[in-house]
Parts: structure tokens; sequence; C-alpha cells
């Protein structure tokens, strides 16, 4: 846990010093939710926030994540890591929280131009929203880190990241977007609660199986 | 290699012929043998050989999972070459029936495509084995390959649930534009029951021809490649 919270520490400390993947993933986020307002009626555009985040954030954030990686195999960092005698599910561990937060962070910037752009009323429930969107971000960031250790080795990396990702990611996205509504239009947690079952679950059996097969992934 | 000489012909000399008959037998039992459906005429006919499709594609699927999670865990390569063939019959079946399932449609429902749990759960699970074979055919030499397929494989079945699972909300939620037939899938005749289970016998003899002719097919490329290494040395 120790190795998990050192490696989580450098990387935040990276990002700290640098702030490259918040910048990044921010303007991103700001040109994808322009793009569809420029492609959509903007007056109606506030029906379509809860589709329009999801879509932004999981476009934005796999493009994030996969720069995390790059960024390791710069000057051999990876395999300076991997030659540490820590478990490797510890790697996992570390990778996918330095993810949650960096994207977390870029979460709360979203909301802020979903209110703004779209005029969205993420207001309308500010605990419920933020449940919603950690529930989202939790499954996300562990399939997407998962796969971002398998595409960086690919010569095709930056487009097989989004096909290893998209597919697996359907649930999630239905479940998001659809939670989402719920709690933008007012609704309790308790309505949305069908949705957020299934993400929670969608949550705890990536998690556990990325940390399970992460090893498998990082074998040279 | 002497043991597998003496079992496997026979095997496959008798897989194609039966597979054959069984099928011609099918191809009977569906446009002779089973009586026209009241409803909806002819069409119905191509039920048998889309249910059967589906049938075979979940069980390519489930092959593929089984033989990718045994991969990961012994990493013995024949494993990974019958999760290989696995998922190539299973797309093959899997692409069948999201071709037959709009044909039906079309007429009976009077659209091509409607967003019903099963046929987005299809079409999902195409996706998720299509992008297994991109994978694949992205970075064969790569000897880590194997084993990134295999996670995939993995994931793949895992999510399975969940996409189910989420499908069916949402639809539940959505109403639907087409409602479904009353009468979706009651075989009313108990000659169209034979002509299921035929159909199924034939469908499941070439699902089994199929994967072992892909399964071969691996393996004489692996020891094709062996020689050609070998081959290599040598003439340096």
């Amino acid at each position: 846990m120790s190795a998990a919270w050192r490696i989580l520490h450098k990387d935040l400390v990276l990002e700290l010093r640098t702030r490259e993947a918040l910048s990044g993933l921010v303007v991103l986020m700001l040109l994808v939710l322009l793009t569809f307002t420029f492609a959509m009626d903007p007056e109606g555009a506030g029906n379509a926030a809860p589709a329009v985040q999801w879509v932004t954030f999981v476009f934005a954030g796999l493009m994030a994540i996969q720069r995390g990686f790059l960024l390791e195999r710069e000057n051999g960092a990876w395999y300076g890591l991997l030659l540490c005698p820590v478990d490797r599910g510890a790697i996992f561990v570390a990778k996918m929280a330095s993810n949650v937060i960096v994207l977390g962070l870029a979460q709360l910037v979203l909301m802020v131009l979903l209110t703004v752009l779209l005029g969205a009323s993420v207001l309308a429930a500010p605990a419920a929203m933020i449940f919603v969107n950690f529930l989202g971000l939790v499954g996300f960031a562990a399939l997407a880190t998962l796969f971002a250790a398998i595409s960086v080795r690919l010569r095709a990396r930056e487009m097989m990241l989004p096909l290893l990702v998209l597919p697996l990611l359907v649930p999630l996205v239905i479940c998001a977007v659809e939670a989402s509504r719920v709690v933008m239009s007012g609704g309790s947690l308790a309505s949305a609660g069908a949705w957020l079952r299934v993400l929670a679950t969608f949550d705890v059996i990536f998690s556990v199986a990325g940390w399970m097969m992460f090893e498998q992934l990082v074998q040279e | 290699m002497s043991a597998r000489a003496s079992s496997a012909p026979l095997v496959d000399r008798v897989l194609p012929i039966a597979a054959t008959f069984a099928m011609l037998a099918a191809l009977w039992c569906v446009f002779v043998y089973a009586p026209n459906e009241r409803m909806q005429g002819a069409v119905q006919r191509i039920f048998y050989f889309h249910v059967n499709a589906a049938w075979a594609a979940f069980l390519g699927f489930f092959v593929a999972a089984g033989a990718s999670a045994l991969f990961l865990w012994r990493g013995r390569v024949e494993h990974d070459r019958m999760a290989v063939a696995a998922v190539e019959v299973g797309m093959l079946f899997c692409t069948m029936v999201l071709v037959t399932g709009p044909i039906w449609a079309r007429p009976i429902w009077g659209a091509w495509w409607t967003w019903d749990p099963r046929l987005t759960m299809t079409v999902i699970l195409w996706t998720i084995y299509a992008v297994y074979l991109v994978l694949r055919s992205s970075a064969r030499e790569d000897p880590q390959i194997a084993r990134y397929a295999a996670v995939l494989a993995v994931i793949g079945v895992l999510d399975v649930p969940l996409i189910q699972v989420s499908v069916r909300l949402w639809r539940g939620i959505h109403p639907s534009v087409i409602s479904a037939p009353a009468n979706k899938g009651g075989l009313e005749d108990p000659r169209m029951v034979v002509a299921l289970l035929v159909t199924m016998v034939a469908f499941l003899l070439l699902f089994v021809w199929l994967l072992r002719l892909r399964y071969d097919g691996l393996r004489l490329r692996d020891a094709l490649q062996r020689l050609e290494d070998r081959l290599g040395e040598v003439a340096r």
C-alpha cells in the first residue's frame, strides 16, 4: 500500500509542477463542448447536457489517461517502475488513483462549463451530482487505466485505446447519462437508484479485475 | 505428433460429412417440412437460422472467454489458439445474426433496426469481439499480444451481465416505438420445433467443424513460422 502511495505521490507532484495533464484536459473538454454546441441547436442544448457531459468526459479522459502512460515510457521510466520490488497491483492502484484525481478536477471544470455554456442545472442537487460523477469516474478510470497499459505498447496506440475501451464502457455511459439526467432535472438519488446500482457494480467489478489482471499486461 | 495423427483424421473426416448432411436436413426441414407461420408467412422461416446462429455466437464467445482465462492461468499456447478460433467462429455467427435479424424485422416490424435490448446487446458484443480481432491483427509479431487479447476476452465476458442490465433499463425507460409482435418465438406447430432442433444440430456440427478448422489453421501457421525462423537461422 505504501508503494502505491509513493507512486501516486510521484505522479501528483509531477502534475502539480507541470500542470500539463489538467490544462490540456480542460482545454480539450472546452473544445469538445464547443463542437457539440455548434453541431446542435444551442437553445435546445440544455436537454442534451447529460449526454454531452459524458461523451465529452469519456473522449477527453481517454486522451489524458493515454498521455499518463506515454509519459512513463520516456527515458525508460516505466522499466524503472517495473524493476521496483513492488506488487504490480500497487502500480495499477496508484495509476488509477492519480487518474481519478486529475479527471475528478477536470470534471468540476466540466460542470462549470456545462452550466455556463449549455445552461445545465448541475446545481439542482450538488451532492447528488458529485456522487453520480464520482461513480462514473471510478469505473471509467479503472477500465481506461487497465487498457492504456495495453495500448501504449501498440503501434496504433491512439486508435487502439478508444477501440478497446468504448464498447466495454457502454453500460457505464448509459447509466451515467441517465443518472445525470435524473439529478439535473431535480430528482433525488433514490429515483436514480437503478442506474447508480449498475454504476457501482461496474466500478467494483472493473477496479478489482483491473487490480488482478494488470500484472498480466506488464510482464516484459 | 503421431498420437494426433492417428486420432484426429477420423473426427476430421466424419465432421464435414455429418455437418453437410445435417445442414441439408435442416434446409429441408426449414423450407419444406415446417409449415408457414400464420401471421408472418414465409419470412418467419429465417427464424430457424437466426436463433441458432445466435446460440452458436454466444457459444463461441463463451468458449473464447474460458480458453482465454485458461491461457492467462496456465500460459499454454493451445488455449490461446482455441480462444482466437472461437472468437473468429463466434464473430461469423454473430454477423449472421445481425444480417438475418434486419431481413426479418423489415417486413414484420417495419424497420430494419430497433433499439430492442436484445439487438443492442448483440451489436455491442459484436463490437467487443471485432476489437479483439483488430487487436490481434494490429500487432501479430508482438509476443505479448496473446496476453492482451486474453485480458480483453475475460473483461468482455465480465461486462456482459452489466451490458444486459443497463440496456434493459435503458429501453424500459424509453417507450418502444415498435411493439414486439405478440407471438414472437411462439412455435404453435410441433413441426416447427422439429425444424428448430434439426437446424440446431446442424449449426452445432458446423460450429465444431469450423472451430477445428481454424484451430488447425492457427497451429499450422505457428508451425510454419517456426520453420521459417529456423530456415532464416540456417541461411545466415
